[in-house]
Parts: C-alpha cells; structure tokens; sequence
C-alpha cells in the first residue's frame, strides 16, 4: 500500500487551496505535478552547476555534461533501452514525434506506402504523419473501435498489410484512457515489415516501460506528464535506425566537422541534439525516474487501478453521466471521460473549477476521434499516484450539482 | 466572478431556449467560427438586402456562454446596417477588454452586457468573444472595402 499522506506532502503543489477549496487536481493526463526531490534536484543544478555541457573544459561545464548525461543513463534504465546512444532528449513527446516522422518518415517513406495509425491517436501522433503522407504521395489510415472502444483486432489484421510502411500508435489514449493490446499490434505490424513508432506520454507514468519487450522501434513520452518539468521529452530508437537517419535540426552540438560548404554529423544521439539542450529538465527528469524507482511500480499499479475501480463505479450512480470508454480495468489506465447530458464540458469544468477541482474539458487534441465517437467533446479526469478516493467523492458531489447551476431541475 | 453572476437567468434561457438557433433558407452569408482550444463550433447565417441585416441565425456546438452570447448578438443585430453592426462588435470587444467608460456605449449592447464581467473569467472569455469574431469576419467579407 502506498503511504498518501505521505506521497502528498511531498507535493507543495497539492497542498493549496483553489476557489477557496484545497486544490483536487485530476489532470494528471495532461501534466503531473513535481515532487520535492525534483524541484530541489532542478534547483540545485541551477544554483551549482549552470553550464552548457558538451563545449567546454571548466569545471561547470563538465558538471552540467555529467549530469546531463547521468540523466540519460537513468532514462535509458527506465525503460529498458539497451545503450544510452539510442536516448535522445526533446522538448517533448510532440517534437520527439516530429522528429521520427521528418526525418526517418520523409526519407524512407516512398508514394504508394501506407502509414497506419489509430483513430485514438493524439494530434501529436496524427498531424506529422499527415503531413508526411502528403508530402510523399503516401496513404494515411485508421484502425477503428469497437463498441468498447478497443482497437478492432480482426479490421486491423486487414489495414496492416505488406503496403504498411509506419505503424504509429499509442499505448494508451489520452481521450479514452483505453490501454491498447500493443505487443500483438506491433507483432502484426513487424511481420509486414512496417517500421513501429509508439507514443508512450499516457503509459509511461502508469505502466512500467520496457521498449525491448514492446519491441519499438521508436518510442517517445514527454518528462512533464512523469513529475518532471515542462520542456523535456525523450525519444528512443534502435541504434539500426538512427545511425541511418538523416539529422531533424541543424546546429551546433550535433556537428563533428564543418567547413564553408559541408558538415559531417556527430554520433549518436548527440547527431539529434542541435542547440543548446535543457539540462535542467533532464535533471529533473533523472530525479523523478529515482522518485518513481524508489517507491515501485506494484505499488502505484495497484493504487491507480483502486482508484479507477472506484472512480468509474461513484461516477455511474452520478444522474446524466456517460462514461466514453472501456469499463474493463484490465483493459485501461486512471483516465476517465465522461459527458454530462445537457451540459457542455467547458461549463462542466468552470462549475467544479468553483470547487477546487481541476479536470480537463474539450477534445483532448484528437478531433477525428470526437467526430468518430460524434461528441464534439468530453470532460475527463485523470489520476496518479498522489490522488485519493476522497477526491472522488469530492468531484462526484460536485458533478451532482452541474445540472442545477445550468438551470436543469435535476 | 461567481458561478451566480456567470450562469444568470438571461444567460441560460439564451443558451437552452434558443430561437435563433435554426438555418436561414435564404442566407445571404454564412460564416463558421471555431474555437479549438474547447471545441466551440459555430456557424453565422445572414440575410442581408441593401446593406442591412434583415434576419439572422446560427447553428452549431458550444458550451452555455458561447451559445448564449451568439444568441444575443442575434437579437441585436437584426434590423442593422453593417455600419451599425461593425460598431456594436467593437464595443462588445471593447466592453471584454475593459476598454469601454461610456456608460450609454454600453447601453447599447442591450442584453449582451450581461457579458461585462467576463474577463474575471479569462478561460471564458474566448466563448463569449467567438460569435463576434466570426461576424465580423462576416461582415468584413461581404464589404472588403470597408
């Protein structure tokens, strides 16, 4: 059993009171809040050690490069990557994505290929691949839902096929907290010698990552959705791929030797590290790894799941509620959407916002899968490791009252 | 700003009973104005003759402020020139930004200075401004030159 009190007072930013209310934060699918250890590691690495790695030979220089590069040992740790050459640090899971689809996408991916992807997908994990397929004559297409809002296995046996070039999907979707079959979807995908990209942001801080096991190819998450800061992403890829990849950005730090009119590239994975890189975010991303270590995933599992277990039982006794996803929590994470009828998900989210409560409200940067379901939105909450049933309860009394402030009679 | 003054009567009864919610046959213009942050989504039909607004309406998606703000908007623009139309948007913006002293300025926002207070509200205000946005997008299109 996981120690609340204690997990939470390790948070300063749970303890504060919002709208007159002790915060009960619920959006934990679009950022995690940062516990003590990161913020001070973060604090600690400005105040002492502010360099700019990899340039120069005095003594905070050297320090920033050994902790940067300490970062990504620990990175590289956590999910299982088999070297440190195959971790390369982004701004976030978005540029990490734009990064595989411009350059490993445009310079392999030829007219006539299919890129696969899910109706589920983030714009993040969506848009790239659209542009990509544009600009080379490629076809874009969906694997679908079934009624459980579970990828159709047997339709996607069919979209996968020799024509496949790029399987991108993600463990777990952000809009319907869904966590998809993903080792036997890649296992398809492979078998058609489609290259697999996986966008881990929503499955990292849930479940634990072993990207040899999952046999990604590629395989990004952001820092800040893990209690790290903002502006720090991770992208890993086989070192077959990489090596062969042409650089995404130009500049320095990813250069060996450069003349008037040519330059040859360093290795990896500083070849994709161009500028100046936040050493900051990945320290902070290194200490929350060693946060999550230290308590362990059996235990966070377990809590999360009690909490979706509960949450999705209080949240079917709330009069007019829908929940948008699969009910089965072996077959989702701690995201939960919901719809209100009459209510608009934005109203939703100002009524509660009253009590305290911060939930996400719209459509959760995957339209085609609002105009798939045909919603034009949701409201969702999303929980982690700090949150309680008692929050819960807080946030179903609330949602009790949001038909009454919108002039409903119950 | 309070959940009480935010979902007023006039404002609910705008957003849920909606008559001017409904497609115009003879639309002169049609405008869609999308807000992708919240997903917001609405579309302004106008009948114009000579330079006035004979009818109005709108369809589309949105959450209670957004809805109720294009349905007052409706109600005041019927029966006005663009002329007259361009300057009631302005002052409705101008109301949102705190801009607007002149208490008979805001008179003539009639119902929809139910609004002023929204700004205390800076994740609404984009709701309440887009019906406006999109009309005077509208309105700019229909008279390029003006």
């Amino acid at each position: 059993m996981l120690d609340i009190e204690t997990i939470r007072s390790e948070f300063p930013a749970l303890g504060q009171n919002v709208n007159g209310k002790p915060l009960v934060y619920l959006d934990n699918a679009a950022t995690t809040q940062m516990p003590v250890g990161v913020l001070e590691a973060v604090r600690n690495y400005k105040e002492r050690f502010n360099g700019n790695p990899h340039r120069g030979s005095h003594y905070l220089s050297v320090k920033a490069t050994m902790l940067l590069e300490e970062a990504r040992t620990k990175v590289a740790k956590f999910i299982n990557s088999p070297s440190t050459k195959e971790v390369v640090f982004t701004k976030n899971a978005t540029e990490a994505l734009n990064l595989v689809a411009y350059s490993y996408g445009l310079s392999s991916i030829q007219s006539g290929d299919e890129i696969v992807i899910c109706i589920s997908e983030h714009h993040s994990n969506l848009v790239p691949w659209q542009r990509v397929a544009g600009l080379k004559g490629a076809t874009l297409r969906y694997l679908y839902l079934t009624e459980e809002y579970e990828i159709d296995l047997e339709r996607a046996k069919q979209i996968i096929n020799e024509k496949t070039a790029v399987l991108a999907i993600a463990v777990m979707s952000n809009a319907l907290g869904t966590i998809y079959p993903i080792e036997k979807i890649v296992d398809y995908a492979h078998n058609q010698g489609a290259v697999v990209v996986i966008d881990g942001a929503q499955s990292v801080p849930h479940l634990k990552t072993d990207v040899q096991k999952l046999n990604a190819d590629f395989f990004v998450f952001s820092g800040h959705k893990l209690f790290a800061p903002m502006g720090i992403g991770v992208l890993y890829g086989k070192e077959s791929f990489l090596k062969d990849m042409p650089p995404f950005l130009m500049g320095g730090e990813m250069v060996e030797y450069v003349t008037e009119q040519e330059t040859s590239f360093n290795e990896l994975p500083h070849k994709f590290e161009a500028g100046t890189p936040n050493v900051e975010g990945a320290v902070g991303l290194g200490a929350a790894i060693d946060y999550l270590s230290e308590i362990g995933w059996e235990k966070i599992t377990e809590h999360e799941k009690s909490l979706t277990k509960y949450a999705l039982e209080k949240l079917s006794e709330v009069q007019y509620l829908k929940i948008i996803g699969s009910k089965n929590l072996e077959k989702r994470g701690p995201v939960i959407s919901f719809t209100l009828e009459g209510c608009h998900p934005h109203d939703i989210s100002t009524i509660v916002d009253m009590d305290g409560i911060a939930l996400r409200a719209g459509h959760h940067c995957a339209q085609p899968l609002m105009n798939y379901l045909q919603l034009p939105s949701t409201s969702r909450v999303s929980f982690s490791l700090y949150n309680t049933k008692e929050e819960i309860d807080i946030l179903v009394e609330s949602l009790s009252k949001v038909r009454g402030w919108l002039g409903y009679e119950s | 700003m309070s959940l009480s003054s935010l979902y007023t009567e006039l404002i609910l009864e705008h957003s849920r009973n909606c008559e001017n919610k409904r497609n115009l046959e003879c639309a002169t213009c049609t405008k869609r104005g999308y807000n992708p942050s919240c997903g917001d989504d609405i579309t302004i039909e106008l009948m114009m003759e000579e330079g006035k607004v004979i009818d109005a309406a709108f369809s589309g998606d949105g959450c209670a402020i957004s809805q109720a703000s294009t349905s007052m908007m409706i109600d005041l623009i019927k029966g006005r020139t663009s002329e007259e139309v361009q300057k009631l948007v302005q002052i409705f913006l101008g109301m949102i930004k705190k801009e607007i002293e002149k208490e008979e300025d805001l008179d003539l926002l009639e119902e929809a200075i139910a609004f002023q207070n929204i700004s205390n509200m800076p994740a609404r205000v984009k709701c309440a401004v887009l019906a406006w946005h999109t009309l005077i997008q509208a309105i700019e299109e229909l008279n390029p030159q003006s």
